[in-house]
């Protein structure tokens, strides 16, 4: 039995044209048995950056409050929002922090980056292993329980330049199909869609059982 | 007597006076003020710091004085005052630089790294057992947040942010002088002749590049800017601040 199976759960994030996409399942387990069926596991870091934490749930709850306090005090400190690549890095550094007695958590970032001489937004998009070695992808990124399902479906589905709806449909087909072949992700999902304007967020109802 | 917590002397130096001063800290100004003459100019497209570089005997190499130093590719500083006061700050910069870049992955910005240093510095006034540092600097950088930016951090670890500042002896002279010749649409040739203008109002001696030390901020282009913060050639951040080689500096003399 592995640490990073006992509570499940999945996430993925994907790009999309001038948008990033993040979901998950919503289920938190005790290895086999189902405890609770919304379990949220992305959250907010600014208006155009998400995180999603997938493993073991305590360290979800912990490493949510770790970077809400970080994020608060580069905010402050700094008087600016913290952009993706720097958010990245940050989070990758406080899992290297605990490299010899890590939290279990594989965490996903999805956001919008501005670029500073032109002012616009691109997608970006990394995830990161349970000690921060971090991993930047043009198209997705997965991890969780399901990690290796959500890797063919995404492979198989995902196109570059997708739209707003268009991704939301891909991430959703996505994330449903591939937590059905896992006993430990599953029960319904929450999807993200990060655009220049608005964040849109859906719950999914998928198998329930 | 010796006693394990240093008895009287682990109380800070720096003591209110009845009329609310602190001597201390005034003397290291007045450390300051007997310090050689160092300014920054902020121009439209970049800052320069410079400083009068003065040995007190013909037979020392001045080649191993630095008054001018990098900190990280994006800052810069000068100071005025006591040169192995500097050293210590200096070194404590660019560990601070380096620890901001192994969270972030990026330097710090400039007011940032300013922040820092004040904390640093204003530590040394309420702490037991230390004097406060006998330097100002002069803090020039380059971010993408808030463009170039000059700051000046006194002894007291208060510090501003200035179009155009001098510290060091000749500090009021070199202002007023400053004042007369600054314009906000200044660029940074001009403003590199300027500082060397204003330098030359106050020194003792022949100005040549063994006696005067430049360093500039360039702000990237748009351009500069799109390819990312990275030089691919070298894999490391693309520095925005640089010492002027002798060479340059003799350039700027003749003209």
């Amino acid at each position: 039995m592995s640490i990073m199976e006992y509570n499940g759960g999945s996430v993925i994030a994907m790009v999309g044209k001038d948008c990033v996409a993040i979901a998950s399942d919503l289920r938190l387990g005790n290895q086999a048995l189902t405890v609770a069926t919304n379990f949220e596991k992305i959250f907010p870091v600014t208006d155009r950056i998400y995180i999603g934490l997938p493993g073991l749930a305590t360290d979800v709850t912990t490493l949510r409050e770790r970077f809400r306090y970080r994020v608060n005090m580069y905010t402050i400190k700094e008087s600016r929002t913290i952009e993706p690549s720097t958010f990245a890095h940050l989070v990758s550094s406080t899992l290297y922090e605990r490299r010899f007695g890590p939290y279990f958590i594989e965490p996903i970032i999805a956001g919008l980056e501005r670029n500073p001489a032109t002012g616009e937004l691109s997608p970006y998009i990394a995830g990161a292993d349970l000690i921060g070695c971090l991993n930047f992808a043009k198209d997705f990124v997965v991890a969780g329980t399901a990690s290796d399902k959500l890797f063919g479906v995404a492979e198989g589905l995902w196109e570059p330049g997708l739209e707003p709806e268009d991704l939301f449909e891909t991430i959703s087909q996505t994330l449903l199909n591939a937590v059905d072949r896992d006993a430990y992700s599953g029960w319904g999902a929450i999807v993200h869609v990060i655009t220049k304007d608005k964040v849109i967020s859906r719950t999914l109802k998928g198998r329930m059982d | 007597m010796a006693s394990a917590d240093g008895g009287a002397y682990s109380f800070s130096l720096t003591t209110f006076s009845p009329s609310g001063k602190l001597v201390q800290i005034e003397h290291a100004l007045a450390a300051v003020s007997a310090g050689t003459t160092s300014l920054g100019i902020k121009a439209t497209n970049g800052i320069v710091i410079a400083t009068e570089k003065k040995s007190s005997s013909i037979l020392i190499d001045d080649s191993m004085l630095e008054k001018v130093a990098v900190i990280c590719p994006n800052i810069g500083i000068v100071y005025s005052g006591m040169g192995p006061d500097f050293r210590i700050l200096v070194a404590k910069a660019r560990k601070s630089a380096q620890a901001y870049w192994k969270i972030y992955g990026e330097y710090p910005p400039t007011l940032v790294l300013t922040q820092e240093v004040a904390t640093l510095m204003q530590e040394a006034t309420q702490s037991g057992g230390v004097r406060p540092y006998g330097v100002s600097l002069l803090v020039a950088g380059w971010d993408a947040t808030r463009g170039p930016m000059l700051y000046q951090v006194d002894p007291s670890g208060s510090f501003w942010a200035w179009k155009a500042s001098a510290i060091g002896k000749n500090m009021v002279n070199a202002k007023t002088f400053l004042e007369k010749r600054y314009n906000d649409d200044i660029g940074l040739e001009d403003a590199i002749h300027t500082a060397l203008l204003t330098l030359k109002e106050g020194f003792e001696g022949q100005m040549t590049e063994k006696t005067i030390e430049i360093g500039v901020v360039s702000v990237p282009t748009p351009a500069e800017g799109e390819t990312g913060k990275v030089d691919t050639a070298t894999a490391r951040p693309k520095p925005t601040f640089r010492k002027l080689t002798e060479e340059e500096v003799r350039d700027y003399l003749a003209l």
